[in-house]
């Protein structure tokens, strides 16, 4: 094949992949508008009755604003203690070193579903060994988004971290400036768009957390995703589509601003 | 003149590979020292050490008499210039430059009017309000330059600050660095594998090997009379021929050939004799047939710009190069590969090193 071939035929496949990942969204936003009573081609007419409907459910709201507090707190923890591990990670040299590494990515690449379920029973054996409890409550659902996140943030900072130009802390050393001041003053800046991108990933991974979740809200609390789950069994209308627009616009948006501070791609 | 740096005993590790070897040295107030040698040398380990970025497994290093072997890099009172200049990225010119005022927690103003100053010496006053990535490498070369000097340190400590710049460039940095250098009379040690860098900007070249000094001196005397085989091929030293000194002034080489040298050189026996390429004389066969003479054919012919370098070979099999000046216009024309010449060593032009084993 000719180059200019190899290359036409490259963009068709890599634009049909393309529309194969982005389809489906534009289809869920484009029948969030649908007037029909039941999802189903063609619009029978086109109405915003479905967004009111939405914010009318009980539990599509409170399920939106556990998920944006657990998405919140999972965030807020997962930089507190990603950021300090990548640096020893990555700076650190210390004997099992590549073992935490791969312990602290494991949630990463163990499925949701097995992930929550190891969870759930973890937490049943606290429960019968300390008595107190664990699964059900709001600290455990927190527990569990916060490992969620976790080694994203770790992936994301190392990778910045690795990249980062050492002699610039040496430099700052040499001019006098203590490991605290370096840390502060030139380390953490050097790094801050992988902060930033850790933070809004982890928040939009943690959002969007459906398996881990499922197992372990307690009575009386859903997060916005087993609310649709719940939602669905019994009705498929526009409601859906509704709040699912509203959750690709949201977590869009902060894949688009992480993006902005942190190529994505360069993590992995 | 009192001595700035001293390294005594200097040793470093790395597993079972000893980087620095027991190095010595005294570098006295004021002087430039280029620390030369190939990658791996431990030229750049041994200057890491005397910043506090690499922690010495035996020795000692002294600072202006003070002894800094364990102390961290903070508290050496040290100007480092890296090769990647290491700007702070997030930070403009005259952020970076102020940095190390800060630390020593100076007034405002006076941080202020040092770092105006600092910037005015390397011509940078203009840049004051830009980040790093605005400037070119030559001019991020200065800031660091500024930066390092602006906290008056005891010693400046340069690592390749001239390997990312391009040749013009470099020239005209090296010739900053040392203008700099001799203005404000600041002891620095420059670590370069590149020997005209060394030889056109020190006042003394430590020649580096495996982790050890191989010599220390002049760059007159490291070019002119380099005291190994390594440091002769390090300076350029192309010809390099094993042999014996047969009596006062004679050198008989390997193939039987004989060589006029230096009178001095007698007593020496087996021996090498070291001829810069440029100190080869070569003339056209057929001209004059002096003695003293050896004949050779030219093998190849590379065109240098300034000089034509000959790669030439005698009927016994001897390699020798010689170069020459470039013909001016006019001149006569380069010698082709093929053709027939004597080859003149004089005898002020030779210099022995030790056979090595």
């Amino acid at each position: 094949m000719s180059r200019a071939g190899i290359r036409r035929t490259y963009g068709a496949i890599s634009g049909a992949v393309l529309v194969f990942i982005v389809l489906p969204l534009v289809v869920i936003v484009w029948v969030s508008f649908f007037a029909n009573r039941i999802l189903a081609f063609p619009a029978s007419g086109y109405t915003l009755d479905w967004y009111a409907r939405a914010l009318d459910t009980d539990a599509f709201r409170d399920g939106f604003v556990t998920s944006v507090e657990t998405a919140l707190f999972a965030t807020a923890a997962s930089l507190t203690l990603g950021v300090p591990a990548s640096l020893g990670l990555v700076r650190g040299r210390f004997p099992g070193r590549d073992a935490v590494q791969a312990l602290l990515l494991a949630p990463m690449v163990v499925p949701g579903i097995v992930g929550g379920a190891a969870l759930f029973i973890a937490f049943i054996e606290v429960e019968a060994l300390l008595d107190i409890q664990v699964a059900g409550t709001l600290g455990g659902l927190l527990v569990a988004h916060t490992l969620i996140a976790l080694p994203w943030t770790i992936r994301l900072v190392s990778a910045s971290l690795a990249s980062a130009d050492r002699a610039i802390e040496e430099a700052a050393a040499s001019l006098g400036a203590d490991p605290l001041t370096v840390l502060r003053r030139v380390t953490l800046p050097a790094i801050r768009p992988a902060i930033v991108a850790a933070a809004l990933f982890s928040f939009v991974i943690s959002f969007i957390d459906l398996e881990k979740s499922i197992f372990l809200v307690g009575p009386g609390r859903t997060t916005l995703q087993i609310a649709l789950v719940n939602y669905l069994e019994w009705n498929l209308d526009g409601t859906v589509a509704a709040v699912a627009a509203v959750q690709i616009l949201i977590v869009g948006t902060a894949l688009l601003v992480s993006d902005r501070y942190a190529r994505l791609a360069q993590a992995f | 003149m009192s001595t700035t740096v001293a390294l005594r005993s200097l040793i470093k590790r790395y597993g079972s590979f000893t980087a620095v070897d027991d190095i010595t040295l005294d570098v006295p107030e004021g002087q430039l020292v280029a620390l030369l040698g190939p990658s791996g040398c431990g030229k750049t380990t041994t200057l890491r050490m005397i910043g506090g970025f690499v922690e010495a497994d035996a020795g000692s290093i002294l600072i202006g008499g003070r002894d800094v072997t364990r102390l961290p890099p903070a508290k050496r009172n040290i100007g480092f210039g890296f090769q990647s200049y290491a700007l702070f990225p997030h930070m403009s010119i005259a952020q970076n430059v102020a940095f190390g005022l800060e630390m020593r927690r100076l007034p405002r103003a006076e941080i202020a009017s040092r770092v105006a100053r600092a910037l005015d010496r390397v011509r940078l006053s203009a840049m004051a309000d830009r980040l790093p990535k605005q400037l070119s490498g030559g001019q991020q070369q200065r800031v660091s330059l500024a930066r390092a000097l602006v906290i008056e340190p005891s010693v400046l400590l340069l690592d390749e600050p001239l390997s990312n710049l391009d040749a013009q460039l470099r020239g005209e940095m090296k010739l900053e660095i040392r203008q700099i250098q001799k203005a404000m009379g600041i002891t620095t040690i420059f670590v370069t594998h590149d020997q005209d860098e060394a030889l056109s900007i020190a006042d003394r070249i430590v020649v580096m090997r495996a982790g050890r000094i191989e010599q220390d001196g002049s760059p007159e005397a490291v070019f002119g009379a380099p005291r190994s085989r390594f440091v002769a091929e390090f300076m350029g030293v192309t010809n390099l021929l094993p042999g014996t000194v047969e009596g006062p002034g004679t050198f008989r080489l390997a193939d039987g050939n004989a060589i006029r040298v230096p009178v001095a050189g007698a007593g020496r026996g087996a021996t090498v004799l070291a001829i810069r390429p440029e100190r080869v004389r070569i003339t056209p066969s057929g001209a004059d047939t002096a003695p003293d003479t050896l004949d050779a054919e030219i093998e190849a012919a590379t065109y240098r710009g300034l000089a034509v370098e000959y790669r030439l070979r005698t009927p016994s099999g001897l390699c020798l190069t010689a170069r020459r000046a470039t013909p001016a216009t006019g001149g006569p024309a380069m010698l082709e590969p093929g053709a027939r010449v004597h080859v003149a060593v004089p005898p002020d032009a030779c210099h022995f090193v030790p056979v090595e084993l």
